[in-house]
């Protein structure tokens, strides 16, 4: 993370650079991460809340409905019915007590370190210094959360009840409680105080298919490859760099006719070749080809060429 | 077309080398993705067994491409699963009952041990807000009304008749409603105690101010009872459960205080570093905390109605207390010897 490394060629440069951290494996290889955004989180904990509620208000359905089914059994008998609803209500404190405490425990603690409603927004929890998650850094992360979420609620809702807030007293409890709210929108990694606490963040989940080999018919076993059709010189080749190269690469893999066209036509003017017609694809994975094979031979002499702008090797 | 065919026709070193390799790759996110979606049980132990050697490899094959390969897809395919599998190599692995294990056989007493001077710190602030409770509403009868909330005060409020105050202490209770009443102490309770080490997190100034208040609380109602000769009365009935309550919301303060000491005053390490090492160990106490307090509340709900003696109650809440600190004291020592 320090400036020197902010030059190696494979930190990624997204869309966001703001959110780009590298998290090195305890086997000392960096990985690029991305810190998740404070909406995510935000939306991701929203849906948890609902799904607490959610599952709250079950339990007090199904808690009821069991009442209603032993009033009907024992035929409105008040005395009989003293025992069940006080176990009933014994159920209901501790089963809201874990839902409150224990959901987030349950499901961080789990392969994937994420409730629902982090999974469903793409995101997990991971130890900020690349080593393991321990039970110990989701509970202390989790723990936390009592003051900043249900501490304000907790206070605006008495405070809303009692009306004995004055004035300041409740601008400044407000105050307060919002800073802890607000912790992660002022650290640059979107740390909320749990995570401060545990060592932990919360990081994007990545899930990235292997796409084919970009020029296939570069490698065509019958021999009459449409790469030895084509012969490109070196002065051909040495109008690119790496960031051309990418995105003739992306263009290849979406493969879409117009943009086959618009840039084969581009690189041939470059290059001070005749376009020809109906071929721009066997003609861009020629020159994809040479393009990389000359650009992998200088790289693993330690010279790499960033994009056309760059000197020469 | 066969693999080695086409590693024979591949013209780039790079496409050949991601031809040689891709078939350990593809295995490896086949295993992730069934891990992902908790079916671990699934995999056979070949697979369970090639996992490490599997990450390991992919990673040495990420450097390598890094350095060698201008596959952009590629490279981006290798870095999203090497960051899969090394969450699931280095996820949370003990199962829950293992650490379970690991935390009643030592792991508990051990974090205790390690706050022991903010646990000082912690009875200190205690002791001296029972006092201050008690000399303010000793000082100035107003200072009860001030200090405690009105649903306490029902009876028990300064110039209570003896028998009033005695009626609320002993007897009256046929049982009913115990149950309810536990767990609810308990919940209530848990939130306190996970309060006072939260709040930690701010300096521990929060923390020690609601230690304070608390205890504050206390000493009012203590001097209460001690105006009409009940003082040994109300101790028993307080210490049935209290001996455990307290000790709970003890060391929940002291691992918020261990938190915000930590935070303010890092040492050499970094502010960042020494919070999270602080508060992975006030972690363990905190779980400790709320096992504690459920026998607190079933002792409160039950134990305090049932037996309806002072010198019961004293035993009760003597042995109790006597057993914690056993536990804290003397458990889990060995394993450290070897490394000291």
């Amino acid at each position: 993370m320090s400036d020197s490394s902010a030059v190696e060629p494979w930190i990624r440069q997204s869309a966001n650079p703001k959110f780009d951290r590298i998290l090195v494996t305890p086997e000392g290889v960096p990985l690029n991460v991305t810190v998740a955004a404070a909406g995510a989180r935000a939306g991701a904990l929203l849906l948890d809340i609902v799904i607490i509620l959610g599952l709250i208000i079950l339990v007090t359905i199904a808690g009821l409905a069991l009442l209603w089914a032993f009033g009907v059994a024992l035929g409105d008998n008040l005395q009989n019915t003293n025992g069940p609803l006080q176990f009933l209500a014994v159920v209901w404190i501790i089963s809201v007590f874990l839902f409150r405490n224990a959901y987030f425990l349950y499901f961080e603690l789990g392969d994937r370190a994420a409730t629902w409603g982090k999974r469903a927004v793409g995101i997990r929890v991971a130890a900020r210094d690349g080593g393991r998650l321990t039970a110990e850094a989701v509970i202390a992360r989790n723990i936390v959360r009592d003051v900043e979420l249900f501490l304000p609620l907790v206070f605006l809702s008495s405070a809303e009840a009692s009306g004995t807030m004055s004035g300041l007293t409740a601008w400044a409890g407000f105050l307060w409680v919002l800073m802890f709210l607000l912790f992660p929108l002022f650290n640059k990694d979107r740390l909320r105080g749990g995570d401060v606490i545990a060592g932990t963040w919360v990081i994007q989940n990545v899930k990235k298919n292997l796409g084919d080999i970009v020029a296939p018919s570069a490698i065509a076993p019958d021999g009459a490859a449409p790469f030895a059709r084509y012969q490109f010189s070196d002065a051909d080749l040495s109008v690119y760099g790496e960031y051309e190269l990418q995105t003739l690469e992306n263009v290849l893999r979406i493969d879409q006719d117009d943009a086959l066209q618009k840039v084969a036509a581009s690189i041939c003017q470059k290059i001070g070749w005749e376009p020809g017609s109906g071929d721009e694809r066997a003609f861009l994975e020629a020159y994809y080809t040479a393009l990389r094979a000359r650009l992998e031979r200088s790289m693993r002499f330690g010279k790499r060429r960033k994009d056309k702008h760059s000197p020469h090797e | 077309m066969s693999t080695e065919q086409a590693l024979s026709a591949a013209v780039l070193r790079s496409d050949r080398f991601r031809l040689e390799r891709e078939a350990d790759w593809i295995r490896l996110e086949a295993m992730v993705t069934k891990m992902e979606k908790g079916k671990s049980r699934r995999l056979s132990d070949d697979d369970v067994l090639a996992l490490p050697t599997l990450y390991r490899t992919l990673l040495s094959s990420l450097s390598i491409a890094r350095e060698n390969s201008l596959d952009a897809g590629l490279i981006d395919y290798l870095e999203g699963l090497a960051l899969r599998s090394y969450f699931l190599v280095y996820g949370t692995q003990t199962s829950f009952g293992r650490w379970l294990g690991s935390f009643f056989g030592g792991g508990w007493s051990r974090a205790v041990r390690a706050i022991r001077y903010d646990i000082w710190i912690a009875l200190s602030v205690m002791i001296a807000g029972a006092l201050i409770g008690y000399i303010l509403v000793a000082g100035d009868r107003d200072w009860f009304y001030a200090l405690v909330p009105s649903n306490f005060s029902d009876v028990r409020v300064p110039g209570a008749s003896e028998a009033a105050l005695r009626g609320t202490l002993f007897g009256g209770q046929d049982g009913d409603g115990l149950g309810v009443f536990a767990a609810f102490l308990f919940s209530n309770n848990a939130q306190v105690a996970i309060l006072a080490f939260a709040l930690g997190f701010a300096f521990a100034i929060p923390s020690i101010l609601l230690l304070i208040h608390n205890m504050a609380l206390l000493g009012a109602m203590l001097w209460v009872f001690a105006q009409r000769g009940l003082t040994t009365e109300f101790v028993g009935w307080l210490s049935i459960h209290g001996t455990t309550e307290l000790f709970a919301i003890l060391l929940a303060g002291a691992a918020g205080i261990h938190v915000g000491r930590s935070i303010a005053f890092p040492g050499t390490r970094s502010h960042l570093k020494a919070a999270s090492d602080a508060g992975k160990r006030a972690a363990l106490v905190m779980v400790g905390v709320i096992v504690m307090l459920i026998c607190a509340g079933l002792l409160e709900g039950f134990a305090r109605q049932l037996v309806d003696n002072t010198a019961g109650r004293f035993a009760v809440g003597g042995g109790m207390l006597l057993l914690w600190l056993l536990y804290f004291i003397g458990f889990g020592r060995t394993r450290r010897r070897p490394g000291a």
